[in-house]
């Protein structure tokens, strides 16, 4: 898939609309909606620095897509356009939770609700997986080659999803082997 | 509920600035997500404070998934759930100052040595984990209704439109709302 050409936010401001736009389209989770909009539709990142910036997002504390959203405003307009992003993407849908939250417990019993909830979660997760594997190209370039990548993924998936193995010990027990070994590659 | 959407529950001070500095420090402790803390923040409002109870605390967490935004939303609604308004700023307000300023140095230290072995050889190992990460989280989400047909034909359906198409993600979050409703998913 080639890539055309970057474009930029225009301000802060525009940061802050396109944030609280993608925001409310994600449900059950923001990140799928991001990769779209910001590598696909805006083009203000390419899918190499969106999963870089995805990593760092997932290394460090706090939600992922918070830490994104700061890092990215951060790279455009410095503090300004973190805070823009961070708070286009907290503000309304905030508003809109409490107003969720408020309503909720009239219609908690009623099944057809329940089997909406359960039927999003499935979408959520077919969500998910598409931006996974719409950012596979970002691994053409790795350090690691394709089985390395291929291993560190899997191991991951293993540890994680059917294992269940607490995330904090994963990524920063993989995620220290998958440093070594890239730091390792790249000398050569 | 809703009549306490000003009102502080009856929490005190105290029980505010307990309900924050918990929060603060669950903050650094978050990697993976404000989610991966969920147990302990049940240990502090259901089970010493009794804050909430348990039907109330899951369902604070159900409801901030299905509503669109960041699922960090939940922390919020605990709040909300716990405190009115001020329960809300207690707990985002501690949830994510100490991730985010950490989060802002962190980045721009990487910045500038963007092109240092160690920070290629970071990001480079990270990826594959991080996409791995992504595909573990799908597979955990469709714990629920692994056992429904209808449930993998939405995800099927989903991948189609997200790789196949340029439609929202509403479209198919629709649907699937949908044929939940209709009980299509047990």
């Amino acid at each position: 898939m080639p890539e055309s050409p970057l474009a930029v936010p225009a301000s802060p401001g525009h940061l802050f609309t396109a944030f609280t736009a993608l925001a409310m389209q994600g449900f059950g989770g923001v990140l799928p909606v991001a990769q779209r909009e910001l590598v696909e539709r805006r083009r203000w990142l390419t899918s190499e620095q969106f999963v870089d910036i995805l990593s760092i997002g997932q290394v460090l504390p706090g939600p992922n897509i918070v830490n994104m959203a700061l890092i990215i405003g951060d790279r455009f307009f410095g503090w300004r356009g973190a805070l823009a992003a961070t708070s286009g993407l907290l503000a309304l849908p905030l508003v809109v939770v409490l107003l969720l939250a408020a309503l909720y417990a009239q219609f908690a019993e009623v099944p057809a609700v329940a089997g909406a909830l359960r039927g999003m979660g499935a979408v959520a997760a077919g969500l998910i997986l598409s931006t996974a594997l719409k950012l596979l190209p970002a691994l053409a370039g790795n350090p690691m080659g394709r089985i390395g990548c291929a291993g560190f993924a899997g191991l991951t998936l293993l540890a994680v999803g059917v294992l269940r193995w607490p995330l904090v010990w994963v990524v920063l027990g993989l995620g220290v082997v998958a440093w070594f070994t890239a730091w390792h590659r790249l000398a050569r | 509920m809703n009549a306490v959407l000003l009102g502080t529950q009856g929490l005190s001070p105290a029980d505010f600035l307990a309900l924050f500095t918990h929060f603060l420090m669950l903050s650094m402790l978050a990697i993976g997500g404000a989610i991966t803390t969920v147990p302990d923040m049940h240990r502090l409002i259901v089970d010493e404070r009794g804050w909430l109870d348990d039907t109330a605390f899951t369902a604070s967490i159900a409801l901030a998934q299905a509503a669109p935004g960041p699922n960090v939303l939940f922390v919020a609604v605990i709040g909300y759930n716990v405190g009115g308004l001020a329960g809300v700023a207690a707990a985002m307000v501690g949830n994510l100052l100490p991730s985010t300023t950490l989060a802002l140095v962190a980045s721009r230290w990487g910045a500038q040595r963007s092109a240092s072995r160690g920070v290629r050889a970071f990001t480079g190992g990270l990826a594959p984990v991080t996409l791995g990460l992504l595909a573990a989280t799908a597979w955990i989400l469709t714990e629920p209704v692994r056992g429904h047909p209808g449930a993998w034909a939405l995800v099927a359906v989903t991948l189609f439109v997200m790789l196949g198409t340029k439609l929202s993600p509403l479209w198919p979050i629709a649907l699937g709302a949908l044929a939940g409703a209709l009980g299509l998913m047990g």
